[in-house]
């Protein structure tokens, strides 16, 4: 393998992206854990640079570290003891089971576009822009029913946790 | 993108000299990388002193006055005792991320300065999401607090960590909706496309509504009055960074008093036309002048609002927030983006601001402008009404107190 920027860069966001996930699954402190995912989260952003998307790299900083993380660092700092946590989850055979189903399925996916007959799907040749993905989200034979769709849903939820949320004389 | 492309300037420079390629390549990305992140490094020790002789003489104090003419070195003596100082970190601390969030903190501002082009030709690098890479740059300022506030252990520093990161994160919202204006208007998200749109009219002038919101936001994003929570001093000791000394506790400074003048800067250039003005195609200089003028006006305006407001409570900023601040702000962005499409079916906005002339832009600004007067206009009226009913409500309650006290000196 040729050791360039991209190459380096692989290594790197993938050390950050699995390292961050062995952190989060053995800490014994919740907020360290959390730290953790945002690490791994980062990781992944890092992914989508090489992959030519900065859109995606961005939205993924912006929404799952800037928004979502920190409102687990809330939840977890409502939780008691966030430092000592004793329990251990013992369900060794169900979480084997799980685990291998999931090893096995995706092995199966990156094997087969690799190794299989048809290897050329993997690769598109044209680079795609911010440009191009805002046009296909609003272009009537793009992705727009599936994206007013997602609006509405997010709208709905937003909506019924306001509703659940409030108090009932007001 | 060829070797030729990529290696101009200094790097050719150098390669014309008898220097390797690769080298010469990496020692122009160098400099490159140092001159960017230096600007603001060298700037905010500067803006320590403007904002400690401003806020002095606005409280008719001189200010900062002994260390060197008018006080100019005041700053160095503060960094050298600054170092000097004792490193603290409280026994019972997470060592490592009390460590690590005074450099997320000042990380997150020091990155915004990627995508500032400070002339047409003078920027760190153009990226297609440059609108968008500041956001989510600047939302990794709300995870330092929250980690200083946690590791800190202690129960001020996570008070006011819980307060702070409440506010950022509600006040990220109408900044964003109220950026999305300059977006929709140049068309893109690079800063330079989003510069380089306001040639035929500053945007300020075609939605001065989003201006505001987007000034009062960063306000309070930066946690300066009346949105200073983050470090209110009768109320928190000093909140998030009560456990910090020495050069950690330096680096949350210069992280806040940087992000001030860097949100002047981006209001220069996502409002104010940037570099524009007489004479910026002259000579780079003068439109490094003119983007450093407009920034500088607009910081000063900041620090006078600081301190001449008195500090808001928490529920009153939510309020103000999530109900007139957000509303607000869409409410802008739909109203305005549903004119400009209208326009630009008609024929009379132009397709294309980046091309755009001044003639050519006319009939959008006024149109646009009109709407943003018919908005305040109505917006007055509705705080008007309910200013009145708040004085009534409350000569009432005045008027029943003053008869129950009288009442009881019988």
């Amino acid at each position: 393998m040729e050791l360039n920027a991209v190459t380096i860069g692989f290594f790197v966001f993938t050390i950050l992206t699995l390292g961050g996930g062995i952190g989060v699954v053995t800490t014994r402190n919740l907020f360290q854990g959390t730290i953790w995912l945002m690490v791994s989260l980062f990781g992944v952003a890092g992914y989508f640079v090489l992959l030519s998307a900065p859109f995606l790299a961005a939205v993924q900083v912006l929404v799952y570290i800037g928004a979502i993380a920190i409102l687990i660092t809330f939840a977890v700092m409502l939780t008691r003891s966030v430092t000592r946590i004793k329990e251990r989850y013992i369900r060794t055979i169900p979480s084997f089971v799980a685990s291998l189903a999931l090893f096995l399925v995706l092995l199966f996916g990156i094997t087969v576009p690799i190794f299989g007959d048809y290897p050329s799907e993997m690769a598109p040749t044209v680079v795609m822009t911010t440009r191009d993905l805002g046009v296909a989200l609003v272009e009537g034979n793009g992705y727009v029913v599936p994206f007013l769709l997602a609006s509405v849903l997010l709208t709905a939820a937003m909506i019924g946790a306001i509703f659940i949320a409030r108090d009932e004389e007001s | 993108m060829t070797m030729d492309e990529l290696c101009t300037g200094l790097c050719k420079l150098m390669v014309e000299s008898g220097a390797d390629a690769g080298l010469a390549q990496f020692m122009s990305l160098l400099v490159g990388v140092l001159l960017v992140s230096g600007v603001p490094l060298l700037t905010v020790i500067i803006l320590i002193w403007v904002e400690r002789k401003v806020a002095a003489r606005i409280q008719d104090r001189i200010g900062p006055n002994r260390v060197g003419p008018i006080g100019l070195m005041q700053t160095f003596a503060d960094l050298l005792k600054l170092l000097g100082k004792e490193d603290i970190t409280p026994t019972s601390a997470d060592r490592a991320l009390y460590n690590a969030a005074p450099l997320v903190s000042f990380a997150s501002v020091v990155l915004i300065w990627v995508v500032v082009p400070f002339t047409p030709f003078h920027f760190g690098v153009d990226l297609e999401i440059g609108a968008l890479y500041f956001v989510a740059v600047a939302s990794l300022g709300t995870l330092a607090i929250m980690t200083a506030g946690w590791a800190s252990n202690n129960k001020y520093a996570l008070l006011g960590a819980f307060r702070v990161v409440a506010l950022l994160v509600s006040y990220e919202v109408p900044l964003v909706f109220a950026l999305l204006v300059p977006v929709m208007l140049a068309g893109s998200m690079s800063m330079l496309d989003i510069v380089n749109a306001q040639s035929g009219m500053w945007f300020v002038v075609l939605s001065p509504l989003a201006f505001a919101i987007f000034y009062i936001s960063s306000q309070a994003e930066t946690g300066r009055a009346p949105f200073d929570l983050i470090e209110a001093e009768s109320e928190l000791v000093a909140g998030f960074n009560i456990e910090y000394s020495g050069m950690k506790f330096g680096m949350f400074f210069a992280a806040e008093f940087l992000h001030v003048f860097t949100n002047g800067i981006l209001m220069a250039l996502l409002f104010f036309g940037g570099w524009m003005g007489p004479l910026y195609y002259e000579s780079p200089l003068i439109a490094f002048a003119w983007l450093g003028l407009k920034g500088t006006i607009i910081y000063l305006t900041t620090l006078w609002l600081r301190n001449t407001v008195p500090r808001l409570r928490i529920d009153q900023i939510m309020a103000f927030n999530w109900k007139f601040l957000v509303p607000l702000s869409i409410a802008n962005l739909i109203l305005l983006s549903a004119a400009l499409k209208i326009m630009q079916e008609l024929g009379i906005a132009p397709r294309d601001m980046l091309s755009a002339s001044f003639v050519d832009v006319l009939p959008t600004t006024i149109v646009m402008l009109l709407i943003n007067l018919v908005m305040v206009a109505y917006l007055l009226g509705i705080l008007r009404k309910r200013g009145q009913e708040a004085r009534r409500e409350s000569g009432a309650n005045q008027g029943a107190l003053a008869q129950a006290a009288s009442g009881a000196g019988d």
